[in-house]
């Protein structure tokens, strides 16, 4: 009786799926062109070099750096304008999308119901299309409708963030324990008080780490959307390569750094905190 | 009738079929323990009473109303009426106990008073005398994973207690406590059943529980009810037929073989 079961069911599969990854690595290489020979040709090599070369020193004028100081605010700005923004749609689009809410589950054994599958799917569908293009497609769109300015870059940011946010927060409801929900559900409350009291207290640390990193994505996204106008150290980044001043440049590079800097202490402060 | 089932069968996702045409009634009031073998069905039975499992067929009729034919509000507002007390009570870790008492009244709160609650615990003197009574009125402001196993099923207990319901079920209450402990909780349980005319049902892996605290006992054995007795009428070879066993056999000892290893230099 024991001598049939003595093989790990799990290892075919798993072997199999570990086959395939290779498999779709190799063409993955091949269409996207990658030869890293390139970097290692002469020519390549002098041209990187001197373009980094002028980065040093840094510009630090008293002018400059007033002028580093607002732009830097000003990205900072978009990219909380916009997060917010992209919060108000995001927070019932993921409760809407997400099974972690569904009130027939808690008396299947946590299989939703067909008819609740079936309105999850426009709500999801929603955010994959808020998602799929880019936000620097969307600044272009709305530098053209409002005019140049961060507030195209806070529109922007906004759309393409509710749907990665929106995504991203239903499936973490979705990771955790469901059995305190479910259990709150069966005791006669509603969805919204069970997920608050059954599923909130698991998840919070997990959003709340995501929503900082996503802010600092924000952040580096108002700067790439600042090179179509959208105001912000983009903008100043974009300036500073067309006159080829590369100490200003590294400056603004600097100033990336520090921001990306702060919103990492920041995730681990609010971590810290919540734990 | 306070409880009804008629020809109700439970089959599982994966095919096990949990329960086979039961027939039960109970009323108002009464206090049943449910025994049997694990896997027999008592979790299931549970479930299915507290309508957290939807038979597959037969009909279960709850507090007069027909559960399952319920729009799902007035099946929410059902369910309110019922407290359910699980085997390893499903807390979120980082819960206080304050709140994961406190959360037992949600079916009789509107939102906003949830919400508020969360923010700040609206009723500490009823969790605490909650609490008080299964002797853990120190323990308000602890997380729950900082409890041990038969602390957390007593905050489970706890909640079930505050929410107050009309039905109270047990699937396995005491499982994760020491002897004392677990008869100190069935009294309290029976007790608070008996003073405000609850009907408590509960499901006991340990026999001799189930006959001291309660008055009528039904043994399950493979989804289905072998006996449904008075406590009186149970006797010693109903109790070895509800737990005979053919399937586990005596381990043979292996063989020791003696060897000696002598280390090498």
């Amino acid at each position: 009786m024991l001598t049939r079961d003595t093989r790990d069911p799990a290892t075919r599969p798993r072997l199999l799926l570990s086959l395939l990854a290779l498999v779709l690595l190799w063409p993955g290489i091949r269409f996207s062109e990658l030869d890293l020979g390139v970097l290692l040709a002469s020519d390549s090599q002098s041209e990187m070099g001197r373009f980094v070369a002028a980065f040093w020193p840094p510009a630090h004028g008293d002018e400059f750096v007033e002028l580093l100081w607002q732009t830097t605010l000003q990205t900072l700005a978009i990219a909380t304008a916009g997060m917010a923004l992209a919060l108000l749609l995001a927070v019932p689009a993921s409760l809407l999308a997400s099974r972690a809410l569904s009130l027939s589950a808690a008396s299947r054994a946590g299989h939703p119901g067909y008819w609740g599958q079936l309105l999850r799917w426009p709500v999801r569908g929603l955010l994959i299309f808020l998602r799929s293009v880019p936000e620097i497609v969307w600044a272009l769109l709305f530098v053209r409708a409002v005019g140049l300015g961060p507030t195209a870059g806070v529109l922007a940011i906004a759309i393409t963030y509710s749907g990665m946010l929106g995504k991203v927060y239903a499936e973490i409801y979705e990771s955790v324990d469901q059995r305190p929900a479910h259990a709150l559900l069966q005791s006669g409350s509603s969805r919204l008080a069970a997920f608050c009291y059954g599923i909130l207290p698991n998840v919070a640390a997990e959003l709340l780490s995501y929503t900082v990193y996503r802010w600092e994505c924000a952040i580096r996204a108002s700067v790439v959307m600042g090179f179509v106008g959208a105001g912000g150290l983009g903008q100043q980044m974009d300036l500073s390569l067309r006159m080829f001043a590369g100490g200003e440049v590294a400056s603004l590079l600097l100033t990336f750094l520090a921001l990306v800097l702060l919103a990492d202490q920041l995730s681990r402060l609010l971590r810290w905190r919540l734990a | 009738m306070t409880l009804q089932l008629t020809q109700v069968s439970v089959t599982h996702a994966h095919g096990v079929q949990a329960l086979r045409g039961i027939d039960l009634r109970i009323g108002a009031g009464e206090q049943v323990a449910v025994i049997g073998p694990s896997g027999a069905g008592k979790s299931s039975l549970l479930n299915l009473l507290a309508t957290a499992l939807r038979p597959g067929s037969g009909e279960v009729q709850l507090l007069g109303e027909p559960a399952w034919q319920l729009s799902a509000r007035q099946r929410q507002r059902l369910r309110a009426r019922i407290g359910l007390i699980h085997q390893s009570p499903p807390l979120p870790p980082r819960q206080r106990v304050v709140t994961a008492v406190l959360a037992g009244k949600l079916g009789q709160w509107g939102f906003g008073k949830s919400l508020l609650n969360l923010l700040h615990p609206l009723d500490i003197p009823g969790a605490t005398a909650a609490l008080a009574r299964l002797d853990l009125g120190d323990k308000l402001f602890v997380q729950c994973q900082q409890l041990s196993g038969g602390q957390l099923q007593r905050v489970g207990i706890a909640r079930v207690l505050y929410q107050a319901p009309e039905v109270l079920l047990a699937d396995e209450p005491v499982s994760a406590m020491d002897p004392v402990l677990a008869e100190h909780t069935l009294s309290v349980l029976c007790r608070h059943a008996r003073e405000h005319n609850v009907t408590l049902v509960a499901s006991l892996h340990a026999v001799e529980l189930a006959l001291a605290h309660f008055s009528r006992v039904i043994g399950l054995r493979d989804g289905q009810i072998l006996f449904d007795l008075p406590t009186e009428a149970v006797d010693r070879p109903l109790l070895d037929t509800l737990y005979a066993n053919e399937q586990l056999q005596p381990s043979p000892t292996p063989p020791t073989t003696l060897s000696v290893q002598i280390p090498r230099c």
